[in-house]
């Protein structure tokens, strides 16, 4: 086998764009029996690829875009999510999802669990969760991260009440989401795609029912630099290729390193693609750009974030046998 | 309150766990030195309900940089912890 080098990650685009598109066809004409596909434009590079492959396959006359903006969206979200299907040429349709939120108690529930830990939040005040990444404690425990109305910041730890109210709040919003994708696809008898790209279906960084619903979810195998890379082929917008990658979740801008994984995504491809090639630490290390300890750590990250995140991907469990339904 | 030993805190925990995450099966009881983790029995959510458990229950705080394998990631770890820090 050739040595481990960046290189592992580059591949033929073009035939790679051609592939998918091939199965894009068959999975909506044959396993759905649907007649286009809806996507949800977020301004980042994961659906503004998968828009561009959907295209591809099917033609702009039968993509649907979906641009959901809601109270802490940044203000660049729109504009880049609509320069996609302007680029692409197909029609799409813009739901603010504040009210509907707000219905659901969303932003307030949220708020209540930051207040557990910082009394006074309130109007004007910003919020994130991180983790500790790499120089922290091994344990993957969560920290609500505050800035207040005068600009100084503050970090707590989660108890666990507070964490989990904070992630069901949050959640609300990848779940209406997907109810208002569903809308548009039942309406159109179109399929609905997917988004994630390989680190987050690997590592289980989505929402069950939320951005984890799918039909067809046509980039999940591809690294995140691979969607990058075809993301600049397929023509995309180059404000969207060049912009690194946020959660566009929290009030305080967030990115899905300090989030989620224990590097950026550059570094996290590379050691998930050496995880799975058994490459050993000290000859990953100098590629990835740190300590062979450090990798042995990212390494456990990563099996461990498999086992604690299997339960996502689950479909629902049955407690007895029912042979004459094959999914 | 009495100062915990380390048996007793063994006891109490893995009753926490057998009640909490194996609904009442002791038969899954984890033993002693079993690395949570590792086995996929607790997760880091897990692990919250653990620090939570053994602040209440033993009455100190656990700090952030307390909170590494070494303390919490088995059973016979969480009681040495625990003894520790109770005796301060």
């Amino acid at each position: 086998m050739a040595a481990f080098s960046k290189d592992v990650l580059v591949i033929d685009l073009e035939v790679e764009a051609q592939r998918i598109a091939g199965e894009i066809r068959r999975i909506v004409a044959h396993e759905c029996k649907r007649r286009g596909l809806v996507v949800a434009l977020s301004g980042g590079i994961d659906s503004s690829c998968v828009a561009g492959l959907a295209v591809k396959a099917l033609g702009p006359s039968k993509v649907f875009g979906v641009h959901m903006p809601e109270r802490d969206s940044s203000s660049e979200t729109l504009r880049l999510s609509q320069s996609v299907s302007t680029t692409l040429g197909f029609d799409s349709t813009v739901e603010i999802l504040t009210p509907i939120l707000e219905g659901f108690g969303c932003y307030q529930r949220r708020d209540e669990a930051i207040r557990m830990v910082f009394p006074d939040f309130g109007p004007g005040w910003k919020s994130k969760i991180v983790l500790p990444g790499l120089e922290g404690g091994e344990l993957n425990v969560y920290s609500v991260v505050v800035q207040k109305p005068d600009g100084t910041v503050e970090k707590q730890r989660l108890p666990l009440k507070a964490y989990l109210q904070i992630v069901a709040a949050t959640n609300f919003k990848q779940r209406t989401r997907k109810t208002l994708e569903y809308y548009h696809a039942d309406r159109l008898n179109y399929a609905v795609t997917g988004t994630p790209n390989r680190l987050e279906y690997d590592q289980g960084f989505y929402v069950k029912g939320g951005d984890g619903l799918a039909d067809v979810k046509p980039i999940a195998h591809l690294y995140k630099t691979q969607v990058y890379a075809m993301a600049r082929h397929l023509g995309i917008p180059a404000d969207i290729c060049n912009r690194a990658p946020t959660t566009d979740t929290y009030s305080l801008a967030q990115g899905q390193d300090e989030f989620y994984f224990s590097l950026p995504y550059a570094q996290m491809d590379l050691a998930l693609w050496a995880r799975n090639h058994g490459v050993a630490p000290v000859e990953a290390a100098p590629v990835i750009g740190i300590t062979p300890d450090q990798v042995e750590r990212v390494y456990r990250d990563i099996d461990q974030k498999r086992v604690t995140t299997r339960y996502l991907g689950l479909k629902a469990q049955l407690c007895g046998d029912v042979p004459e339904i094959k999914l | 309150m009495p100062l915990p030993d380390v048996s007793s805190v063994q006891r109490e925990v893995t009753a926490f766990i057998v009640d909490n995450f194996l609904f009442g099966n002791s038969a899954e009881a984890p033993a002693p030195t079993t690395s949570f983790m590792e086995t996929g029995l607790i997760d880091s959510t897990g692990v919250l309900e653990l620090v939570a458990f053994i602040e209440e229950k033993y009455g100190f705080k656990v700090g952030d940089d307390e909170l590494v394998p070494e303390n919490l990631d088995s059973v016979a770890n969480l009681a040495g912890f625990v003894v520790k820090k109770a005796g301060g």
